[in-house]
């Protein structure tokens, strides 16, 4: 449904994509994964029509982004960083109007918004902007429904909206995901990963991995320890010092450690640790999260 | 354990809107306390309360030994303060940018001096120094925006959403400054409404429309609640109540 | 064409949800005409001067006559000696002197020249001047009456540079001007903030991406200004005549289609403005520095062009209210019709198509 080869841009001071590819499947719910600066809002513009790729090809729905622009406006639904709305406007009268610029009306293309939409109905004659993040975060993503689009381009939708709003969010999506739209997302971030049926990491402009979700953390290759102690700094310093340390990271309660190579002994750490006199030391191995993988490809980049 | 921010009953109505809904909590030396909240949930009310920018309307707190009523400007001189948004002027450099918060605290020259090559020595930014701070990628800005609050080494930093947007291990870097500062004794007060920064903390709380709703560490919280994550506690907390 | 209107129904909202803008959208051509209007005709009207005839012959009785009738000049009171002029000023109430010398009659017919000394109270300095001027016009009206075919034998002894309104009344001045300047704040200021205001909140993303297309956009952003402002000037014209009794001496049809080029003009610098910044804040300044400054100050609108220095005057070509102000005062005082209006018309028309067409090469739906 998407294709992208290897598409590359440049601003006058940075480069903001080197030589991105990949391909998103009709019907499949696409995670752009990676922090600010990235390179995700550039790929989303080409991808919508706003910007030209200064080299490579990229086609939505089988038409080009540069030469079939006209005929990709129409069926393509874009959702801004910013929740793009009319502050000044109510609820209903951004709908409307985004509705009469497409050429279409509320009524016709109801069904699709419906069951967002019923939740916003209280607030309808509310503006725009006396609205709560997660309520804009909703009408938004009506406006960008409303005239039924194949696919859908949503520019980190969840960036600064609560944590109920997000799962609610995110569970919308999953059913327009059902309904058959394509959903190419954007976020930075990586609890939201395993959400995706697939997902691409990217940083500095670069896509360091693509794969679902569980498969992406077979790109995690070193043995990973969650250890946790009494004193956290003293144990993040000590750690990072240690001869068989990879890396060293906080991770919640948890640090995770990762290891040099398989043959360290479990024994071995623990005794490194108690010579440098940290309590209640707590220590199991643990399976890469989408977190650790981006870490380490980071790193080896 | 020494108590250096303490709220008893605080409260602060807005006519009849209760923002802030006789909070009780106190937070220790040295400790990071995660103070987490949806948007609207009375956090910022809290915090404004706490940093002497707003009157309570009912309801005790000191802060660094001080009363929030009548000794607001002992508080300031002596809390360190950061937001993501508005922390750093962008349009000065990163060394005018020490040398006015240094004078803003009272610091003389010469501890303003070494204070600034401290910085730039430990955040490796000796080269940037006199590079306007627009230009800075955003998690220097962020260590470099802490560096600052601490600048006059206050007993208790808070924290408004420090850490949005940057890539892991940045963000990584950012949370071993807070770890650091901590062991250190200093009191970090950190606001955020993303639950995976909250499992960092020793302590969180959690307002849901203007009250504590539950106060813990984050593991004592998730085997309460019977979850994986801070998220799932605070999906059961904050769902029942508010789905604004 | 439905998309079209529902754009423009959407502007409309936006102002009309805004109070404030609002308000000054028609407050301010009704204060502004209204205070340079009548501040300025007050302060000519019935000015309290005192008079010192020493030869109470005829001419100087003509003249005072004459000075008192024109309706600018209320006679306070009437001095005996030199050593009354100090006194009349300190007490603060006259704003001028006339003194008629000993022998001002005899001299005037022995057309040797005769001496009128005027004496104006130069704390307000504005005021002294213009009162000398109008004096000194109305003696020179005198003078020339009398002797129609010599040049005129009178001899004043006040120097002043002029800021001579030959019309006599600053609502003729002033109404043109705030026209100008009205129109081009609503049209340009407003038309480049709400542009702007669609970037900084995002929405033109989403515009851009929308079948709509950029003609579209921009004359959905203009067309309700342009109304407005159109009323915005049928008010200020409507005020101008009626309140402040300007003349209305030609072609109203004219008038109003050539305040239509100018708002036109105005909208197409302001969708100029707005395709060269992306902040709202920028957009306003930037229509304050290029446009409002220079409007008021080099247009002729304040400063007699006249009297500026030569690079001032050479600038002030470039100003399109020079023009505008041209034409209106054209057309209401002087009558005249099209014809001897073309030079300017065809400026203003100049000026819009170079605008427009610097706009549409700048706008794109796409950037590189």
């Amino acid at each position: 449904m998407i294709a992208i080869e290897v598409i590359s841009k440049t601003y006058a001071s940075a480069r903001a994509l080197q030589q991105v590819s990949f391909e998103v499947q009709k019907g499949e719910l696409f995670g752009l994964i990676g922090p600010d600066g990235a390179g995700k809002t550039t790929l989303f513009k080409i991808l919508v029509t706003l910007l030209l790729p200064d080299a490579g090809k990229a086609t939505v729905a089988g038409f080009d982004v540069v030469k079939d622009y006209k005929m990709l406006r129409t069926i393509t639904g874009y959702m801004p960083g910013r929740f793009s709305l009319y502050q000044d406007l109510t609820v209903g009268e951004n709908l409307q109007f985004f509705a009469s610029v497409f050429g279409t009306s509320i009524e016709a293309n109801y069904a699709l918004i419906a069951d967002i939409y019923t939740q916003l109905e209280p607030f309808k004659n509310r503006r725009a902007g006396n609205l709560s993040g997660g309520m804009k975060q909703k009408l938004a993503l009506c406006c960008a429904l409303i005239h039924k689009p194949e696919v859908l381009f949503l520019d980190e939708p969840t960036t600064g909206v609560d944590a109920v709003s997000r799962k609610e969010f995110w569970e919308m999506l999953g059913r327009l995901k059902n309904r058959g739209l394509t959903i190419l997302v954007s976020t930075p971030y990586m609890d939201e990963a395993v959400l995706c049926d697939r997902i691409a990491l990217i940083q500095n402009g670069t896509i360091l991995a693509i794969d679902t979700p569980e498969g992406i953390t077979t790109h995690f290759t070193k043995p990973l320890l969650a250890i946790r102690g009494a004193d956290t700094y003293r144990l993040i310093k000590d750690l990072r010092t240690a001869p068989f340390t990879h890396t060293c990271y906080a991770f919640g309660e948890y640090l995770h450690l990762t290891l040099k190579s398989e043959s360290v002994d479990r024994t071995y750490i623990e005794a490194f640790l108690q010579q440098k006199q940290h309590r209640q030391i707590e220590m199991h191995p643990i399976s890469p999260t989408v977190e650790d993988t981006f870490m380490s490809l980071m790193d080896r980049q | 354990m020494e108590k250096v921010v303490i709220a008893d009953k605080l409260t602060k109505k807005f006519g009849n809107f209760i923002a802030t809904n006789e909070i009780t909590f106190a937070v220790d030396k040295g400790e990071i306390f995660g103070f987490l909240g949806a948007n609207g949930a009375g956090k910022t009310t809290a915090m404004r309360m706490l940093c002497g920018l707003l009157k309570p309307s009912s309801g005790d707190a000191k802060v660094a030994g001080f009363d929030v009523y009548t000794q607001t400007e002992k508080i300031k001189e002596r809390i360190g303060y950061m937001s993501q948004k508005f922390s750093l002027y962008e349009d000065l450099t990163v060394r005018e940018n020490i040398k006015f918060y240094g004078g803003i605290y009272g610091l003389r020259l010469p501890a303003i001096k070494s204070k600034t090559e401290y910085i730039l020595e430990k955040l490796s930014l000796g080269e940037v120094a006199d590079t306007l701070v627009a230009s800075l990628p955003l998690g220097w800005k962020q260590r470099l925006a802490f560096s600052i609050a601490m600048l006059h080494e206050p007993p208790v930093v808070f924290l408004d959403e420090p850490t949005g947007g940057v890539d892991p291990i940045t963000r990584r870097q950012f949370w071993d400054m807070l770890y650091e500062a901590a062991s250190n004794g200093t009191t970090i007060f950190i606001t955020t409404h993303y639950m995976d920064e909250a499992e960092y903390c020793n302590r969180v709380s959690i307002m849901v429309d203007g009250r504590i709703q539950a106060l813990d560490t984050p593991r004592r919280l998730r085997e309460q609640y019977g979850v994986e994550s801070m998220d799932g506690v605070f999906q059961i907390l904050a769902r029942g109540t508010s789905t604004k | 064409m439905k998309r079209f209107f529902s754009f423009v129904h959407k502007e409309f909202l936006h102002i009309f949800r805004d109070k404030r803008t609002l308000l000054i959208l028609f407050g301010l051509p009704f204060v502004q005409v209204l205070l340079f209007g009548f501040a300025l005709t007050n302060e000519i009207s019935y000015a309290k001067i005192a008079i010192l005839d020493n030869d109470k012959g005829m001419h100087s009785r003509k003249i005072t006559h004459r000075l008192l009738s024109s309706g600018y000049f209320r006679l306070e009171e009437n001095l005996t000696t030199y050593a009354d002029i100090e006194k009349a000023f300190r007490k603060g109430k006259i704003k001028m002197v006339v003194v008629f010398p000993q022998d001002f009659d005899s001299e005037y017919e022995r057309s040797k020249g005769a001496h009128i000394q005027l004496l104006a109270d130069a704390s307000e300095q504005n005021t002294a001047i213009s009162l000398v001027n109008y004096a000194s016009a109305i003696i020179g009206d005198y003078s020339a009456a009398q002797n129609p075919v010599a040049s005129s034998p009178m001899m004043i002894d006040v120097r002043s540079r002029m800021v001579f309104n030959p019309e006599l009344k600053g609502a003729f001045v002033f109404v043109p001007g705030v026209m100008a300047m009205v129109l081009l704040l609503v049209s340009a200021m407003m038309t480049s903030v709400t542009i702007a205001r669609e970037k900084e909140m995002g929405t033109m993303e989403v515009l851009s991406v929308s079948p709509l297309t950029q003609s579209q956009i921009i004359f959905g952003k203009v067309l309700p200004y342009l109304l407005l402002s159109f009323i915005n000037g049928c008010l200020i014209i409507a005020l101008g005549v009626w309140v402040l009794d300007m003349p209305m001496n030609g072609n109203l049809l004219l008038l109003l289609t050539e305040t239509l080029l100018f708002i036109f003009l105005s909208l197409s610098i302001g969708i100029f403005i707005s395709t060269l910044t992306d902040s709202q804040l920028v957009a306003m300044f930037a229509s304050l520095v290029i446009l409002l400054m220079p409007t008021i100050f080099l247009s002729g609108f304040i400063f007699p062009i006249e009297s500026m220095p030569k690079p001032l005057q050479v600038v002030s070509n470039i100003i399109p209210a020079k023009y505008f102000i041209a034409i209106v005062k054209g057309i209401m005082i002087k009558g005249v019709g099209i014809g001897y209006l073309l030079k300017e018309t065809l400026i203003l028309l100049a000026m819009a198509g170079l605008f427009i067409f610097m706009s549409l090469r700048k706008l794109k739906t796409r950037s590189l």
